[in-house]
């Protein structure tokens, strides 16, 4: 019996990789003009899905209806002329290229180039979306990229949108203008395929929820009637205890840092501007911000990866500004960059390689330049042990795991070495809630016992919930610190999206 | 030593003969990395396009054939690289070097029976009224064919690139392939297509090089100019109007060191021998050290294999 309110209709649609059936008789309907999300944790099958109705991904089974009429598109040019468009979780723009060439490229049609420059400005002036056409992509800020992708998605008119975690790389007063613009889209009649992993976002744009979980659906419900805890719940599979933030104890000064400054040779880093603080043993330092505001320099800098054109480090009264990373490693000086794969560990290498790579010289591992191999296993079966890294054994690849259980790898192998600062870029990026709750209850645990701490990160909900100061990296400048105890969402959004001119 | 022995109008007439085939050969190479491919066989594709051309012009006598074969010769050896890095998904770098190397003996196989003959000439085009102006006349205006067509191909690739949509979705494709691939163009066919453009150039140049610039067969004739039109393009930053500015002092100087060493100057000839290397990288390096520098570089996804589903 087909409903006249459903635009979108998705029946038992089924997907299976070689490793992991990504999505599992999955039913779902959009109804017109509504605002339908889309929840689960990464890894739950949301991507493959959109995927599958964008047209990128065939699926093994199923079928999916649209207006009624059977919806198989052959590819994503398909699914656009039918009136699905996407707006990519990673942005799907071209660096190089600028702002009027990137629309161009998801335009099917050719159009001549003033008539597009004119639709493009009016379909920016209709929904409050700013642009300039000439600037080159890649010197933009994560909220202007959004807007030329949804822009691009506009003009062609769809019935239907499809937006992957649109926010998670946004500022808090970019967020709100986005969610402004779904709803004078879904008011207009679109409808939109909302997927997150945020909860308080969706529910305050979403009327309707369908959570998913390791490629299934597990429950449908209206967001606005249901507590987030339960959500979460649903998300995760189990319950799980939050972690517990013991009384800070100040202890005497770690790591100083005078006037740090750094020019980037890449044309597309981030310069690092006048740099100056002062951490204590004990003290959680959270630093917030949008990715891409210097955060990678920041650590690479305090690693020893990159040299500063100036300024200082003094760590515990010694100056380490000439030390190099084994150095500094060896003096107590811990890190672990942003991206698993590629930086924080070798894809292709055993997880006892990984662990040698950081902890050889600190935990003894080698002996006249031969390595010991049986220490280098117990070290890491112990990681996995302590930290609960769920893997076949220290002998896997580091890419045979997933994100978060990587990510626990990763952080697990600097904590077990006892560091006496230790430097953390997104410790709880794309992992799940429960994975999420045990790594920042190991860093809490770390500050409790002396060490100090940086956690860089852009969830400022984490940020809030373990550091007992924070400060604000914007465009390369650190805002000065505030205790986290006297903030709020709003000073913090504030904080983070201020000095942009 | 008397510099008064040297033509200037005429050296520069004939460095532009000595600059064509690098150019053409460039040109292809350029077309083919901006899609984000790196073929490192321009040498082989080249010296095979010299082999086709010639032996199809000395058979035929018709050396207008005998540049289309060099084409086609040239797109025949790309499309086993094309086959090879796209649909087996091969590592470029080695497939590229294989290419050359596969180039090189085929052509000298070929070519056993062939040294030593002089092709048909390959007459030159006066521009009527334009090729009497004194000097520019000469310097411009009474080449052959092939040299205009090449600088038409500059003109036309760089508004290709600059202009066109087309040349917009191998630009986009060669930033990155993965987000062209989820806007939904077609990455492996757009690059199969560039792969056998830029071996339709090479094969150009190298049959320029057989049938009007030497003209003669000789194994391994080429003698690195394939390298060098690679070079090129990275030093000309992708930029076809500075590739042909690189292409030309190349050839300018390479002609003008030959005069020199005719001179009996007192320079060591392995120096006077270098310096086209050495100008040329160091005219571009200038060049692209002061460039914009968000415009100017290297395709991201050049040389990455695209792994798409």
């Amino acid at each position: 019996m087909p409903n006249k309110n459903i635009i979108l209709k998705i029946e038992g649609i089924s997907k299976e990789y070689p490793t992991v059936k990504a999505n599992d008789y999955v039913s779902l309907d959009l109804e017109y003009g509504k605002i339908q999300a889309l929840l689960g944790e990464n890894g739950a099958g949301k991507s493959t899905l959109v995927k599958i109705v964008y047209g990128l991904v065939k699926p093994d089974h199923g079928k999916m209806y649209l207006n009624g009429v059977e919806y198989r598109p052959k590819g994503p040019q398909d699914a656009r002329s039918k009136g699905v468009g996407m707006v990519f979780q990673h942005f799907s723009l071209f660096d190089a290229l600028t702002v009027f060439e990137n629309i161009a490229l998801g335009l099917d049609k050719n159009l001549k180039k003033n008539e597009l420059k004119k639709r493009i400005l009016d379909v920016s002036k209709e929904y409050g979306l700013s642009i300039s056409l000439d600037k080159i992509v890649g010197n933009l800020s994560a909220g202007e990229r959004q807007r030329i992708e949804i822009i691009r998605c506009l003009l062609l008119n769809p019935k239907i949108m499809i937006m992957d975690e649109p926010t998670s790389v946004l500022t808090p007063g970019e967020v709100s203008d986005l969610f402004s613009v779904l709803k004078k889209l879904s008011n207009a009649g679109m409808s939109i395929l909302y997927i997150s992993h945020k909860l308080e976002e969706i529910r305050t744009l979403c009327t309707k929820a369908t959570i998913m979980r390791r490629g299934q659906v597990v429950k449908k419900c209206d967001p606005q009637n249901i507590s987030t805890s339960k959500i979460a719940e649903e998300m995760v599979g189990t319950s799980f205890s939050s972690p517990k933030k013991s009384k800070f104890k100040k202890g005497k000064e770690c790591l100083k840092i005078n006037n740090l400054s750094f020019k980037p040779l890449d044309p597309f880093g981030i310069p690092i501007r006048n740099l100056n603080l002062k951490i204590h043993h004990g003290e959680i330092l959270g630093i917030g911000g949008v990715a891409g505001n210097g955060q990678e320099e920041f650590l690479s800098l305090l690693s020893g990866e990159l040299k500063p054109t100036n300024g200082s480090l003094l760590f515990d009264g010694i100056d380490i500004t000439k030390f190099n990373v084994v150095e500094r490693r060896n003096k107590g000086l811990l890190t672990a960059p942003e991206e698993r794969l590629g930086h924080a560990a070798v894809p292709v290498m055993t997880l006892t390689e990984n662990c040698l790579i950081t902890a050889e010289h600190r935990m003894n591992l080698s002996k006249k330049g031969f390595i010991d191999y049986e220490s280098s296993k117990k070290l890491s079966d112990e990681i996995i042990k302590k930290l609960d890294v769920r893997t076949s054994g220290s002998d896997a690849l580091a890419r045979s795991l997933s994100g978060g259980n990587l990510q626990k790898f990763v952080i697990g192998r600097e904590l077990i070495q006892n560091p006496k600062i230790f430097i953390v870029n997104q410790p709880t990026w794309g992992v799940d809630a429960a994975a999420a709750s045990s790594i920042r209850q190991q860093i809490l645990d770390l500050a409790k016992d002396g060490a100090a701490v940086i956690v860089i990160s852009q969830d400022l909900d984490e940020l809030l919930e373990i550091s007992d100061v924070f400060c604000a990296l914007v465009g390369g400048q650190l805002s000065s610190p505030e205790n986290t105890s006297e903030l709020n969402p709003s000073k913090l959004g504030m904080l983070i999206s201020n000095s942009k001119e | 030593m008397d510099f008064s022995d040297i033509n200037f109008s005429l050296l520069i007439a004939s460095l532009i003969v000595a600059a064509t085939p690098i150019l053409l050969a460039a040109l292809g190479e350029l077309i083919t990395e901006k899609s984000g491919v790196l073929n490192l066989g321009v040498e082989g594709m080249m010296i095979f396009g010299a082999i086709s051309g010639f032996i199809v012009t000395i058979e035929t006598k018709n050396p207008w054939l005998g540049f289309l074969c060099s084409c086609v010769g040239g797109m025949l050896l790309a499309s086993i690289f094309a086959v090879v890095t796209q649909i087996f998904r091969a590592n470029q770098v080695a497939s590229g070097l294989a290419l050359t190397l596969f180039g090189l003996g085929l052509s000298a196989l070929l070519g056993q029976s062939y040294t030593g003959i002089k092709p048909v000439a390959f007459p030159d085009m006066h521009i009527p009224i334009l090729a009497d102006i004194p000097i520019i006349g000469i310097i411009l205006f009474q080449h052959d064919f092939i040299v205009y067509f090449s600088i038409f191909a500059v003109i036309f690739v760089y508004f290709l690139f600059r202009n066109s949509h087309f040349g917009l979705i191998i630009k986009a494709i060669g930033e990155n392939h993965d987000s062209a691939h989820a806007l939904g163009y077609k990455v492996i066919l757009i690059r199969f297509f560039t792969i056998l453009i830029g071996g339709a150039f090479a094969g150009l140049g190298g049959g320029y090089l057989s049938l009007v610039r030497v003209p003669q067969w000789t194994e391994g004739m080429t003698a690195g100019a394939g390298w060098i039109a690679l070079a090129l393009v990275v030093f000309a930053s992708w930029q076809p109007f500075r590739l042909l500015i690189g292409a030309y002092i190349f050839g300018g100087i390479t002609l003008l060191q030959l005069n020199l060493q005719a001179l009996g100057l007192e320079i060591n000839v392995a120096l006077l021998s270098m310096s086209p290397y050495l100008v040329t990288i160091g005219v571009l390096v200038f060049m692209s050290a002061r460039r914009n520098k968000n415009s100017l570089e290297a395709p991201r996804s050049l040389g990455k294999t695209f792994f798409g589903l």
